[in-house]
């Protein structure tokens, strides 16, 4: 069978104007990091006892946890439902989890005042503990999807394994040992699949469970007991508009054609989803009564409308339209609202419908912590665009297709 | 205290064995030893007698080593124009409400760690560094805490405080019901030092029938409720007061424990880890059926 469209990496020149100034970023954002490790978290943010949690938690851990979700979703729909078609989603999308969690343990562990003891969960234990759980959850999973990665290297280095120097004459030995490790991960791979799924369904809604705790101290639009429902439907529907998005931006950056019928195959998915998310939000609201709360005008209400009418109920609307659904530009459109939509919300949980008993001075994020953020970001970005020049992660027309129905990857057969 | 640590010890190695064969249930019984003790200690504070000299907040950080002031200093009334709360270097502070009529006096109440019964803080700490002692204290276990500040999220009363301005071993303070010197059968320190005996020390139960006592002999000096009796499942510190409490800023809460929803919540999606089991099960199923499908049809299109 002759192969059409496979993964492969993608010599570019590097440095690009956007790059050089997502590094710019990335410096400034590492340089407030070393000043948050030296003068402790009080110098560099604006949390107080009255807000212990900020932005780096909201946005880098809460939205990045969300918005990393394409990883679970297309393992599900790729290998679990088993739709061929999709497997050439499932790389970028697995690489962007990757990432995004990797950071997101980076962005938890210069929050914790105590960022050394960051191994002591593994220890100790605390049952009752979400956060705990949560934390648990994540390490595994990171851990799994760095093994669900391996093959990607293993793909790209056997047969051409080039160690420098002196360590040259193990070449043989490095590439036997990638050679049994590919086999070895063929044959056990499904088990890291499904368990990634089945971590992801688990820390997903639990992170919605996490602020649960915090009672009245949330404000009622927010809180309610099916959070972790909530997060966990939030989660599965942004996950394939991130994978859209992420495919048509790549496409654009490396100058590929989209790949507009798999995307629009993922668009027609996003509705039910979106639909299925916005009436338990609804329902949830309708038997809490909670929509009293929008009759005032505050930041909270105004807020919760943006992310329910812009963030749900427009990208709803938009995906359902068979023209949208055939052109990149509308599903990117499209996708971009859910995203926005999941990350403001991810934010209203963790910081907007934070309202603490006592409050002196409200919370704004410092400049600090948001080039903390926007660097980690940046270095996501940065590392994405080396990773696909590097390994075999985008898929690419290999000889004039004539036919688009068969694809072939490795390890997918 | 060799005893207490030998237990600990046994607990950790049970837990780490029960983890290790994959039965672990409830780990969360594991954490510190969270006993209602029926004789735990509480501390009943009758609002209306206090006059707000602060000589606790003295006492407070010198039992606790925290640089205080002479006691002097104490004296000084100005700090009441703005409200206060307890912090990092402070875990203990009065505040006065001005007086309603002319023939009232204004109120001051002193703030610190209520000490719940089922306390969020111990609830949510993701390495178990709370613990509701047998006395009733709430206590932090600096060895164990990561800084996540999880508790301040989780405490109803917004108590815990952290130390933001020290970039290694921040601690997460908070009033500790003088643990170290109630060990040692003495009282918490603001209860030894204060003068007008506002603050009553004894077991919870007799506290609480205390409370009622007053109540029902100066129905004309109390409102009829003590706060802490019910707020969030019961606290070990009481409060008595002239006014609505709410007046004087004591927070609206429910009866129901702090931590309650999100245990069962917790507990529900972990029940025996027989969810995620059962999940992965169900993944696998789905993904042996559709390989099998997609194989069938493979081979049936072969055949033609």
């Amino acid at each position: 069978m002759s192969e059409f469209i496979k993964p492969t990496p993608m010599p570019r020149k590097y440095f690009t104007p956007t790059v050089i100034f997502l590094s710019v970023i990335a410096l400034v954002g590492i340089i407030f990091v070393f000043a948050r490790l030296i003068f402790g978290i009080g110098t560099v943010t604006n949390l107080s006892n009255q807000y212990p949690w900020g932005i780096w938690i909201g946005i880098d851990v809460a939205a990045g946890v969300a918005l990393a979700a394409g990883g679970f979703t297309t393992a599900a729909l790729g290998h679990i439902m088993h739709k061929e078609e999709y497997h050439l989603i499932t790389r970028p999308a697995l690489l962007t989890a990757m990432l995004g969690y990797t950071f997101v343990a980076m962005s938890v562990a210069i929050d914790l005042g105590r960022y050394y003891y960051i191994w002591h969960p593994l220890i100790m234990w605390n049952g009752t503990s979400v956060l705990f759980e949560v934390g648990i959850c994540v390490m595994i999973y990171l851990t799994v999807l760095y093994i669900e990665f391996l093959p990607i290297v293993t793909e790209r280095f056997i047969g051409r394994v080039n160690l420098p120097g002196l360590l040259k004459k193990y070449n043989n030995s490095v590439d036997k040992f990638l050679r049994a490790l590919d086999r070895g991960l063929d044959k056990t791979m499904f088990i890291f699949i499904i368990a990634g799924v089945v971590l992801s369904c688990l820390h997903q809604s639990s992170l919605g469970t996490l602020m649960v705790i915090a009672g009245p101290k949330m404000h009622p639009l927010w809180q309610t007991p099916i959070l972790p429902l909530l997060f966990l439907l939030s989660a599965i529907s942004v996950g394939l508009p991130m994978v859209i998005f992420e495919s048509v931006l790549t496409s654009r950056s490396f100058d590929l054609k989209p790949e507009t019928p798999i995307l629009a195959g993922l668009g027609r998915m996003i509705a039910p989803i979106l639909f299925i998310y916005l009436s338990f939000k609804i329902g949830d609201m309708v038997i809490r009564q909670t929509f009293v709360y929008l009759t005032e005008f505050n930041t909270a209400s105004v807020m919760f409308v943006i992310e329910l009418v812009l963030g749900i109920i427009v990208p709803l609307r938009l995906f359902m339209s068979p023209q949208i659904q055939r052109s990149p530009l509308g599903l990117s459109i499209a996708s971009f609202l859910v995203i926005f939509g999941v990350f403001l919300n991810r934010l209203n949980n963790f910081i907007v419908a934070y309202t603490p008993p006592y409050q002196f001075t409200p919370y704004f994020p410092s400049v600090g912590e948001i080039f903390v953020t926007a660097g980690f970001i940046a270095i996501e970005v940065l590392l994405f665009r080396a990773f696909v020049m590097i390994f075999p992660i985008v898929s690419v027309p290999q000889i004039p297709a004539v036919h688009k129905t068969k694809f072939s990857i490795r390890g997918a057969k | 205290m060799a005893n207490q640590s030998r237990r600990n010890f046994l607990k950790t190695s049970a837990l780490i064995g029960a983890g290790l064969t994959g039965v672990s249930s409830k780990p969360a019984k594991a954490a510190p030893n969270n006993i209602l003790d029926e004789n735990r200690m509480g501390v009943l504070v009758d609002t209306t007698v206090c006059i707000g000299c602060r000589k606790c907040e003295w006492a407070c950080k010198t039992a606790h080593n925290l640089s205080a002031q002479s006691i002097e200093s104490y004296n000084d009334r100005s700090v009441f124009k703005n409200m206060r709360r307890p912090d990092d270097k402070t875990l203990t502070v009065v505040n006065e409400y001005a007086a309603k009529g002319d023939d009232q006096f204004p109120v001051d109440v002193k703030v610190q760690c209520m000490h719940c019964d089922k306390p969020a803080c111990v609830s949510a700490c993701i390495v178990g560094a709370f613990s509701k002692e047998k006395n009733g204290s709430v206590i932090w276990n600096g060895d164990r805490c990561i800084g996540c500040r999880y508790c301040m999220v989780a405490c109803p009363f917004q108590v815990p405080a952290f130390e933001y301005g020290k970039a290694i071993q921040p601690e997460v303070r908070k009033c500790d019901f003088c643990f170290d010197r109630t060990k040692d059968g003495k009282l918490p320190a603001c209860v030894e030092i204060c003068p007008m005996e506002v603050l009553t020390y004894g077991r919870r139960e007799e506290l609480i029938d205390l409370a009622h006592q007053k109540i029902s002999l100066y129905p004309d000096r109390y409102v009829n409720n003590v706060y802490g009796e019910h707020e969030v499942g019961g606290t070990s510190w009481l409060y008595l007061a002239g006014r609505d409490f709410h007046e004087l800023q004591f927070p609206k809460l429910g009866t129901n424990p702090a931590p309650g929803v999100s245990e069962a919540i917790q507990h529900g999606i972990f029940a025996y880890f027989v969810p995620p089991i059962a999940l992965y099960a169900l993944f696998g199923g789905v993904m042996w059926l559709n390989k099998n499908r997609k194989q069938d049809e493979h081979k049936e299109a072969n055949h033609e």
